[in-house]
């Protein structure tokens, strides 16, 4: 059955603007579309009233890219689990239902527009060390030849399976970004070809995340639960021991 | 290794560390206290060699105070920078959806722990210390137990000191597992620690608040 819904949305115009939730109402929602196809709609709502569109983030839609942003009723990615906002369904949500939607929060997560936030403090991270350096001149190694047990190749590609989105340090009461480089830092200190760079990749991912103002890890696990990857919280404690060696 | 202590992560394994330090002095102040439910005699030996010997008074006590002092302050300014990393706040928030109440909540239920540490020097350490070092009264070795019990003779007081370990629990309900996690030990994998979590977390505060009623309700 379709559905009237009450939307209250984060509008800012610009970086510098104050912004405030702006009050919306829309009416035949179906239980099929997903959040971000409601959102479109509720944008061809605007438009055809002559409003500007709300602008927020999204790519892929498939829950892959990690583009998806929004903090729905208190939650990023909304009330559900092990899903992105483009996962996110309308049959979560009820007739008459009220929906407060916000952008991601954080100090290193400043608003571009509405729900689009500037989440390249990720990337600076990432430029830190979240990559191997590999001569790829021609005489490069097989990596299959290198003998990897299951049980680290199954964590390494658990890790990996971060797309980036920034769901944990939105949930995070601190904002820190623990579990971000935490996973970045554990895929490739599981590896041998992560191991040769992996006190200078941790030093120095750490340092960025300190420099660009992320809050410091106080243990809640909301993040682990928010996560759409349901990266676990094991990735920070071995960031904190990959640390802590390659500090001694 | 400045740059460690100087780190995110280097101030959250300090926190750790200088927990398990209190966490492990707390078990000793409770196996001492316990003593005086059953013996008054080894309570008072107990307590006169703890209040007597040099190592103890002279490098384990101001070890101790900086102990303390360090937790709350690395406390404090933690929760300073984890504040202003969000500038701005949720409209709406629900953080009961993923996480405990008592984990978002630490820096309460250690301003209470806080508060009564300073109603506990009140009452306890600074006297021992004015005895001791400052009016040099004559030592009695069996004056320990009737000034514990004096101590519990008020309901406000005693009242206090229940409310202050149903906190000190709440603070140890995520702090003992915490700081394993922070130290870089996995929760997850030791299924074990979260039964010791739960188990110190709680026995501990309830050990105390037994010790506090038990003198409450037997004054002599």
């Amino acid at each position: 059955m379709d559905m009237n819904l009450k939307l209250k949305i984060w509008r800012q115009n610009g970086a510098n603007d104050e912004g405030k939730m702006v009050d919306y109402s829309l009416s035949k929602v179906s239980p099929d579309m997903s959040f971000l196809e409601m959102l479109d709609v509720l944008n061809e709502q605007i438009i055809n009233e002559g409003g500007e569109p709300i602008a927020f983030d999204h790519d892929c839609r498939e829950g892959i890219c990690g583009m998806c942003s929004l903090y729905i009723n208190g939650e990023a990615h909304g009330p559900d689990r092990g899903i992105t906002t483009c996962q996110l369904h309308m049959r979560k949500f009820k007739d008459g239902d009220t929906i407060y939607i916000e952008p991601f929060r954080a100090k290193a997560f400043p608003v571009i527009k509405d729900l689009v936030v500037d989440r390249t403090a990720f990337d600076r991270i990432q430029h830190q060390g979240g990559f191997i350096s590999v001569n790829t001149s021609g005489n490069t190694q097989d990596a299959n030849s290198l003998p990897i047990s299951k049980h680290a190749a199954d964590e390494a590609m658990d890790a990996a399976t971060c797309i980036g989105c920034g769901a944990c340090v939105a949930t995070c009461k601190n904002s820190s970004a623990m579990l971000f480089v935490g996973a970045k830092v554990s895929q490739y200190a599981l590896l041998p070809q992560g191991q040769v760079e992996a006190a200078d990749r941790v030093r120095n991912m750490v340092a960025q995340m300190d420099a660009e103002g992320f809050g410091n890890c106080t243990n809640t696990g909301a993040c682990e639960v928010e996560c759409p990857k349901g990266i676990s919280l094991d990735n920070i404690a071995r960031m904190n021991r990959e640390f802590f060696k390659a500090n001694i | 290794m400045s740059g460690f202590l100087s780190s995110s992560i280097g101030r959250k394994v300090a926190m750790a560390l200088s927990a398990f330090f209190l966490m492990f002095f707390l078990i000793m102040h409770i196996a001492i206290n316990l003593t005086s439910l059953f013996s008054e005699d080894l309570f008072n030996q107990l307590s006169h060699f703890m209040g007597t010997n040099p190592l103890v008074q002279f490098a384990l006590q101001p070890v101790l105070i900086l102990g303390v002092v360090f937790h709350f302050v690395m406390g404090f300014v933690l929760e300073a920078k984890n504040k202003s990393a969000r500038n701005i706040k949720y409209v709406k928030n629900n953080g009961a959806a993923n996480s405990t109440w008592v984990s978002r909540n630490m820096i309460y239920s250690g301003l209470a722990i806080l508060a009564f540490i300073v109603l506990h020097f009140v009452d306890f350490w600074f006297p021992e210390i004015n005895h001791k070092y400052i009016a040099h009264l004559p030592t009695d070795p069996n004056r320990y137990f009737g000034e514990l019990v004096h101590k519990f003779h008020s309901p406000v007081r005693t009242g206090a000191y229940v409310a202050a370990f149903a906190f000190l629990a709440l603070h140890l309900l995520h702090g003992f597992k915490s700081a394993f996690q922070s130290s870089g030990m996995s929760a997850k994998r030791a299924v074990k620690l979260e039964t010791a979590s739960k188990i110190y977390a709680i026995g501990i505060p309830v050990g105390f608040i037994i010790i506090a009623l038990f003198h409450h309700f037997n004054q002599h």
